[in-house]
């Protein structure tokens, strides 16, 4: 546990060149990520007939329009009786009647929304509970079979889900769980657990035994120890796991339409069904993702340093 | 404070025996080192008294109760690591106060604990700090700290000082008998060396292969070793062993080697006709012409105070430490002549020491 830093001869000192090209790569690469997020945020605030124009639209005329069809049902009225209502309430009034339509009532996004936000945020924090307990039995317990036991764990991720998307389909509606946001939650539980065990025994074994047992020696029950002082240490690791699996659950399309259909429909099968009028309704579409992509951005804003360590672990813990 | 008893202890790791039917006590207030190369089972017997291990049989006494089976949280002992095992998301305050948490110590008493006992260990101006810019010395008595803010019933130390740079070990050293002398605390301390163990401790236990050689003072395990391993073990260099085959009869007061008579402390029993070995401490040996025991000079060691020189005889080579004085000549002869009072004679077979007037002396004080 020196805190002396030796440096290898062979590793230099980038040169200020050296270190000029490889941020313009970097920020390169990173424009290049970005330009299908910039087309989709363009795409939320342009008109229907905007966004489908060729070549596409650079400098257009920003509107509301998206996000008042993503969020409203709306029904096609005449001129005459929309001449007859009183005057508009809101911005998404004014733009639904000069269509010559009126609102009928709230669309199912926000419902869907909440429905990913139930499963995804509910499946990894239990995968990463599961994961962490399990992680740390087989890095501190001699649990028989052990090596057996880690690689069936692993084998569970080594076939695509969807391979078995018939059987949990027929086993889920026997036990009642197709449509339901329980269902969901354990179906990518199950998938997740595997990643976080493997993971963040990785990180737990890295933790040296010596801290528990000096806890243990102090006073604390192994629960406490546990507690106390092995999970600050692994929170490193915990967070970097988290975003693995909340990116996995909340992006999950397959099984989502697969098993929901209703009340526990997720955001990823409601989004591509929301049809406008002469097809697809592109604007709302692009509105419905652009809000979709909010949660994931700002978990991994705040967990950034975490996760960042997190997958540098190995070279730069010592 | 309290009194550390031992008894039978075994420990089995698979076919491995760490630790083979170990009995010892320590008084209360009294410092144990258990001393010993990796691998000989003092840090498995540590452990098994601080209830990190289970005994696969025998039995732990702490201030006579049973704690054989008892979980380490329930035993009030405090042990220090090889590597400290400071709470790195702690600062050296709350390391220094986390064992009081454990047992529901209002706030005010533990900073007002925290701080005294950083007092005693010289380490209140950095309360404050984070443990990982710590130096070695810092850490270790963060440690300490840890250790003793708790007022246990005995102390426990891992190789303590096994990390620290040989300039600082020394320092150390010092520190923890002033502060054993201070608080008087009952305390086993592992380590593998030997001047640690000497410098420490009030009773050593050499341990080699899981077996206990020898438990006694410093001065006795120095002096009067059991076994030829324990005579190895202790002293820098080494007590010497010269070969010779023979039987010997109670009451001989004298050996032959290579059919030179060196007179021997009184023997204490008969032995049967086998190899056996003397040991004789480099500082027991006088250079003297007139000695019939004779060898060329291999080499030599200066010192400072004195000198060390190897020298070559017919059962082998010997090392005697001189005065400084005198120089030598590399394939000069010289004389040996022992201190006959302070010869050890081994069976070399089983490696133990024959009874003898030397050790008689033990026994009786």
């Amino acid at each position: 546990m020196s805190s002396v830093n030796t440096t290898a001869h062979s590793v230099v000192e980038p040169t200020p060149t050296v270190k000029r090209i490889a941020g313009t790569i970097v920020i390169l690469y990173a424009l290049v990520t970005m330009i299908p997020l910039a087309w989709i945020f363009l795409t939320s605030i342009k008109s229907p007939p905007d966004s489908i124009s060729y070549p596409p639209k650079v400098v257009f005329t920003p509107t509301l329009e998206g996000f008042c069809n993503l969020f409203t049902t709306r029904t096609r009225q005449t001129p005459d009786y929309i001449q007859s209502l009183p005057a508009p309430t809101s911005t998404c009034d004014e733009i639904t009647r000069s269509r010559n339509m009126v609102i009928a009532g709230p669309s199912n996004y926000w419902p869907r929304f909440g429905n990913s936000l139930v499963i995804a945020f509910g499946s990894t924090f239990l995968a990463v509970s599961l994961g962490t307990f399990a992680a740390y039995g087989f890095s501190r317990f001699r649990v028989p079979l052990a090596d057996d036991l880690l690689f069936f764990i692993l084998s569970t991720r080594m076939m695509p889900p969807i391979a078995v998307a018939i059987p949990i389909y027929l086993m889920y509606r026997q036990f009642g769980l197709s449509d339901t946001a329980l269902g969901m939650i354990l179906l990518y539980t199950a998938v997740n657990v595997s990643l976080a065990v493997w993971l963040l025994k990785g990180f737990i074994d890295e933790i040296p035994r010596e801290y528990e047992e000096a806890a243990m020696i102090d006073g604390y029950t192994r629960l406490q120890a546990f507690w106390k002082v092995v999970l600050p240490q692994a929170t490193t690791g915990i967070a970097a796991t988290a975003i693995f699996c909340l990116i996995f659950a909340w992006n999950e399309y397959a099984f989502a339409v697969l098993l929901t259909s209703g009340s526990a429909q997720t955001a990823p099968p409601f989004i591509p069904t929301i049809i406008g009028e002469g097809g697809q309704d592109w604007p709302a579409v692009a509105a419905g993702t652009t809000i979709f992509l909010v949660p994931i951005l700002v978990f991994t804003i705040i967990l950034r340093k975490q996760l960042l360590r997190g997958i540098t672990f190995g070279a730069v813990r010592k | 404070m309290s009194e550390i008893k031992v008894v039978n202890l075994r420990k089995q790791f698979g076919d491995f025996v760490a630790v083979e039917d170990s009995s010892f006590t320590v008084q209360d207030g009294e410092f144990l080192a258990l001393l010993g190369p990796s691998g000989c089972g003092k840090t498995t017997t540590l452990r098994m008294i601080a209830g990190l291990e289970l005994p696969t049989s025998g039995k732990i006494y702490l201030d006579g109760e049973d704690v054989t089976f008892n979980r380490a949280s329930a035993r009030d002992i405090a042990f220090v690591f090889q590597l400290f095992a400071l709470y790195p998301h702690m600062n050296v305050r709350r390391n220094i106060g986390f064992p009081l948490l454990s047992q529901g110590v209002p706030k005010a008493e533990i900073r007002a604990r925290v701080e005294e006992t950083a007092k005693l260990l010289r380490i209140d101006h950095i309360l404050d700090r984070s443990v990982s810019g710590l130096a070695g010395g810092d850490r270790q008595r963060v440690a300490l700290g840890r250790a003793i803010i708790r007022r246990p019933k005995c102390f426990l130390m891992d190789e303590p000082l096994g990390t620290l740079d040989a300039e600082f070990r020394e320092v150390m050293v010092h520190e923890l008998r002033e502060l054993h002398n201070r608080i008087h605390a009952t305390t086993v301390y592992v380590t593998h060396d030997q001047h640690e163990a000497m410098a420490m401790a009030d009773k050593i236990a050499v341990m080699n292969h899981g077996v206990i050689e020898q438990f006694g003072t410093p001065q006795e395990i120095y002096n009067r070793p059991a076994s030829m391993y324990v005579a190895d073990f202790i002293g820098s260099p080494p007590m010497n062993f010269m070969r010779f085959h023979s039987g010997l009869k109670r009451g001989t007061r004298s050996i032959f080697l290579d059919g030179v008579e060196v007179a021997v402390p009184e023997v204490g029993e008969d032995v049967a006709p086998g190899e056996m070995a003397l040991g004789v401490r480099p500082e027991h040996i006088r250079l003297s012409d007139r000695s019939p025991i004779r060898g060329a000079v291999y080499g030599s060691e200066y010192l400072g105070t004195n000198q060390v020189v190897a020298v070559e005889t017919a059962a082998g080579i010997v090392k005697a430490r001189v005065s400084a004085d005198r120089s030598f000549r590399l394939g000069e002869t010289v004389g040996l002549e022992f201190n006959a009072t302070k010869l050890a004679v081994f069976d070399c077979a089983s490696g133990r020491a024959i009874a003898s007037s030397l050790y008689a002396e033990a026994r009786h004080g």
